[in-house]
């Protein structure tokens, strides 16, 4: 009797214990992400300034932001910057580990070269390329100082060229992880149906077109989800490399929240900014993370 | 499994020793949080923290850097938010007063009535110490932002004297020009374009117009004739920058006027620091003179330390660390080197150099004719928010994306958004 | 591992071999440029930075700067150098590397061996977790810190980390055990072994390659924040990146650049070390799970 008592226990035991390891991270996730989202909302709502307080005060705060041509501009540079961002890093990661899964001499070496920008900080990052780009002491300058004169790279200290810097910086970043990524990919397709479809005469092209990368799916979507994390928190390396000038011209949402909520004082608008990003982004992720997950099923 | 509920146990035993250590913290002496992590200053800081070391007082450093105090700010609300508020934290204009209206601050009352701080310490500069009849922060310094830097051997060069008018200085400008020299040193982050336009406005706008517009905010003076005329001469400062100005930090600019690159800088007193770290003797080398049509002026900024209320546990060690800050030996060493001028004026220049005995006999006869102001580029005249606003109005247009008639408009919007 | 090892049935003509030659080492040079930079300029004595020059060799290489960059560079009140920090972060990235680590892994064997009903929505939720920008957490977190009474400590820092990191190991263990044979679970069961039995014997010990992936992952995003640790640490507990900050940003006096750059490539040699060391074994950690469906 009391061993059936035990044996029972243990079987229900066995059939909680799944879904009690995971209730901390459930829980975790659901007052730090979850809680803390709702508070950010209700926070857009009210008139919060220096810290968090509970004045209602309406759609004030995201009148008050689209009136704010800052941050118009912040969104059109989230706009470019993510989907040159994006989509450079995935086509220079790919092309790269293509070219790298052709019996490549060295291959751990240069795949180390690749991949060690990932392993620096945004702020090392920022502030080295900030020399290389300046103009007066960087490329430019080394150039000029080589005999080629008529030499010019000031895209930072260009408006409207200063955010495709930012691209550049973050794509040295990140590509040699997406390449990485793909180069796993590759070495993971089955080689009987290549050998196959060569002696059919399909050229090296075709080959890649039509039977390798649509393969590669799963790892384009991971670089997907990597990459777009990565480019909605862009943050330290704008910071870094222009403190999002010249004037405001490489602003982006989260420096701009960031400003709002910090420096200047106007937490409602911060928040009413954070909101809207956060339902941008779940615009995106939830249907992509649905069919996602469906399809595993 | 062992090994998992090990590390879960640890976690819980590490916790609550922390969370033990981490309360009695604080109450043997001061936590200071600042921004002050340069050679220079951080030698001068330290004069502080030995000389409470000598009165049995610790001090715990939290130095966060970065944005000129913007970083530790953030820093700071985290810490509020927590419950876990530094003693003493460095703090600026506008956010002294935020914070003592949230009830966060300290009284020093005793100390200041102990000092006679209210005789000694200027009135325009009291508003930001004393809120609501309370003293709340221990002011260090007075730093001045309408300050030119020139290079004396290029302008002996050029034939150009001290320039007293806008006529004067346009013309000495483009005669640097013509001689190959870039005019006006200047680099191109929001809050040094704000800080020429703090001297360009008080010129234009005399010392009524710059209150009404910065300080009171009235709307038309921000739209009026006379701000356009602001925008235009910093158009016209604009034209005399190098290519390459954007995003290059002061100190940089002071370099290019050091090295003879750059005719002027306008930059606050700090810049002095750099000259002075390069072996230039102020008169000599380098010449310190108020931006023309500002002689009698001054537009301030004054680093304070603000006392956080501890729940009346550590008040002894803040009203130590109050007097130390006050005392006169520190005001006057600290100053020295930071460039600045104490912010009591009844303390002896001996020590200082000539730009600095300039700046003090500057300071006493604004501060008694009335022409002393809380600068608008460094948060002494508005708060953060509308600061920050006109920071966009202005970088936008020193960076051509508006002209003159484009900015005035846009000016008045983003102060309204920002209030 | 024999997966690793395999190469692609690809062949080459020998001029296209060069052409591809020549873009490898074309990248190599773009990706080893600020590298160079920041290693060249971290030799040089601060006159020939400021004279110009920043991509020359070196005329007087000295190692100065790194010894004032480790021990005697001011980032308070007292010229301390980056070496207390040093430790400061290890003590935090430690723990926060191997919890959140743990954690993600015991998550995916749940969602993946153990599915139960909703068990896709829990996944989703923890997932998009990731993409919360870390600005609007700060003041919340600051207020749970406080109440749990573990603010301005190395511990208050951990939880933080653990909290945003294990969505991505969640996902990287879940992807990876998605693949792995479930018949051999469902052997097991019917042996007797429980749950965590089950998870000790049979998927740990073939979890290598992706706990490489977890690792190497939270290991250099823990390390190279800042925001957090400025945010959250307190005066005994703050990271390298933060010194990194204080030494780098300081705004008045002379700029020392090479110890600048010195402190720099300091603060980023554990996790260079991490991606050199443990770089062959991430792309197969990769290969092994994380990129397969």
């Amino acid at each position: 009797m009391a061993m059936s008592a035990n044996a029972d226990f243990k079987t229900r035991l066995q059939t909680w214990l799944p879904k009690l390891v995971l209730s901390p991270s459930l829980a975790m996730v659901l007052v730090f992400v979850y809680g803390f989202i709702l508070f950010s909302v209700y926070l857009s709502f009210t008139d919060s300034r220096l810290l968090p307080s509970f004045g209602w005060v309406g759609w004030e705060n995201y009148s008050k932001l689209w009136r704010l041509s800052h941050w118009e501009i912040s969104l059109k540079n989230m706009g470019v910057f993510a989907l040159l961002y994006i989509g450079i890093c995935t086509v220079l990661g790919l092309s790269l580990a293509i070219f790298l899964d052709q019996k490549i001499r060295a291959e751990g070496l240069i795949r180390t070269i690749y991949l060690y920008p990932m392993a620096l900080s945004f702020i090392v990052t920022g502030t080295a390329w900030k020399w290389f780009l300046d103009p007066g002491i960087g490329l430019e300058n080394v150039m000029q100082s080589w005999g080629w004169v008529n030499f010019e790279f000031d895209w930072i200290k260009n408006r409207d060229f200063a955010i495709y810097t930012v691209v550049l910086a973050a794509v040295w970043q990140t590509s040699g992880f997406v390449m990485a990524m793909f180069l796993a990919g590759l070495r993971g397709i089955d080689n009987e149906i290549l050998k196959a479809a060569q002696m059919d005469g399909a050229s090296n092209w075709n080959l890649y077109r039509r039977i390798i990368i649509p393969q590669l799916r799963p790892a384009f979507l991971s670089a997907f989800v990597i990459l777009s994390h990565l480019a909605i928190k862009t943050f330290d390396l704008v910071i870094a490399l222009t403190g999002g000038g010249p004037g405001r011209a490489t602003e982006l949402p989260a420096t701009f929240m960031y400003s709002y909520t910090f420096s200047r004082n106007q937490m409602g608008i911060g928040a009413a900014s954070a909101t809207i990003m956060l339902m941008t982004i779940a615009a995106i992720m939830i249907p992509y993370l649905y069919a996602e997950l469906r399809e595993k099923k | 499994m062992r090994s998992f509920l090990k590390t879960k146990t640890a976690i819980v035993l590490a916790l609550s020793v922390t969370a033990g250590t981490a309360s009695a913290d604080g109450h043997g002496g001061v936590e200071v949080l600042h921004w002050w992590t340069s050679g220079g200053e951080a030698a001068a800081l330290n004069v502080l923290k030995e000389d409470l070391e000598g009165q049995g007082i610790g001090w715990t450093d939290m130095p966060v850097a970065g944005g000129g105090g913007e970083q530790a700010m953030t820093v700071l609300r985290a810490r509020v938010t927590a419950g876990n508020a530094p003693t003493a934290v460095q703090g600026l204009g506008f956010d002294i007063i935020d914070w003592a209206e949230q009830g966060a601050l300290a009284n020093l009352n005793d100390v200041a009535a102990a000092e006679n701080w209210d005789a000694v310490i200027p009135a325009a500069l009291q508003r930001f110490a004393k809120v609501n009849g309370e003293w709340v922060s221990a002011p260090v310094n007075v730093h001045s932002t309408n300050w030119v830097w020139a290079n004396k051997s290029v302008l002996d060069a050029n034939g150009i004297a001290v320039p007293e008018t806008w006529d004067d200085f346009v013309a000495a400008m483009s005669t640097l020009k013509a001689a190959g020299i870039t005019p006006i040193a200047h680099g191109g982050q929001a809050w040094q374009e704000a800080t020429v336009f703090d001297g360009v406005a008080m010129s234009v706008l005399g010392p009524d117009g710059y209150k009404a517009a910065f300080i009171d905010l009235d709307e038309s003076v921000l739209g009026g004739d006379g701000m356009k005329e602001a925008f235009d001469r910093m158009a016209l400062i604009r034209e005399n920058v190098d290519d390459n100005f954007s995003g290059r930090d002061w100190n940089l600019a002071t370099s290019m006027v050091i090295n003879g690159e750059a005719g002027f800088q306008m930059m606050g007193d700090w810049a002095k620091g750099e000259f002075l770290n390069a072996g230039k003797v102020p008169g000599e080398d380098f010449l310190c003179f108020r931006f023309p049509g500002t002689s009698e002026q001054v537009t301030f900024n004054a680093d304070q330390f603000m006392m956080f209320d501890q729940g009346g546990a550590v008040s002894d060690q803040q009203a130590a660390l109050a007097t130390a800050i006050l005392s006169p030996s520190f005001q006057s060493a600290f100053n020295v080197v930071k460039g600045s001028v104490p912010a009591r004026t009844d303390v002896s220049d001996e020590a200082f150099d000539a730009c600095g005995k300039k700046g003090m006999a500057d300071l006493a006869a604004a501060a008694s004719s009335g022409n002393l102001f809380g600068s608008m580029a460094h948060g002494h005249a508005n708060p953060a928010s509308v600061k920050n606003a006109i920071y966009d109005v202005v970088t936008a247009h020193f960076n051509g994306e508006y002209d003159s008639a484009t900015a005035v408009e846009e000016l008045v919007d983003a102060v309204s958004i920002a209030q | 591992m024999s997966v690793a090892s395999q190469d692609t049935a690809i062949r080459t003509g020998r001029v296209t071999r060069t052409l591809i030659y020549l873009v490898l080492l074309l990248f190599a040079l773009f990706y080893l440029l600020p590298l160079y930079v920041m290693v060249v300029n971290s030799v040089k004595p601060l006159s020939e930075i400021t004279g110009g020059g920043m991509m020359n060799l070196p005329e007087v290489f000295t190692l100065e700067p790194w010894a004032k960059a480790w021990s005697s560079a001011q980032i308070g009140v007292e010229p301390t150098g980056l070496a207390p920090y040093f430790w400061n972060s290890i003590k935090m990235v430690v723990p926060a590397v191997a919890i959140s680590t743990v954690l993600g892994a015991l998550n995916g064997y749940v969602l993946t061996k153990w599915r139960f009903k909703y068990d896709t929505i829990v996944f989703g939720l923890i997932l998009f977790a990731c993409f919360i920008p870390f600005q609007i957490v700060l003041i919340p977190m600051a207020k749970m810190l406080g109440i749990m009474g573990i603010a301005g400590t190395t511990w208050g820092l951990v939880l933080v980390h653990v909290v945003y990191g294990i969505g991505f190991t969640t996902l990287y263990f879940r992807n990876y055990y998605a693949v792995f044979p479930t018949e051999l679970i469902r052997a097991a069961q019917i042996d007797g072994a429980g749950f965590f039995q089950i998870f000790w014997r049979i998927l740990l010990p073939s979890s290598g390659p992706i706990a490489v992936v977890s690792i190497i992952w939270q290991f250099t995003n823990i390390w190279n924040d800042f925001l957090f640790g400025a945010s959250f640490a307190g005066a005994d507990s703050q990271p390298m990146t933060v010194a990194l900050n204080n030494l780098v940003q300081a705004s008045h006096g002379v700029k020392e650049y090479n110890v600048h750059f010195a402190g720099a490539i300091l603060a980023a040699l554990p996790t260079l070390l991490v991606y050199i060391v443990a770089g062959r074994y991430f792309v197969r950690g990769l290969m092994a799970g994380s990129v397969k469906g």
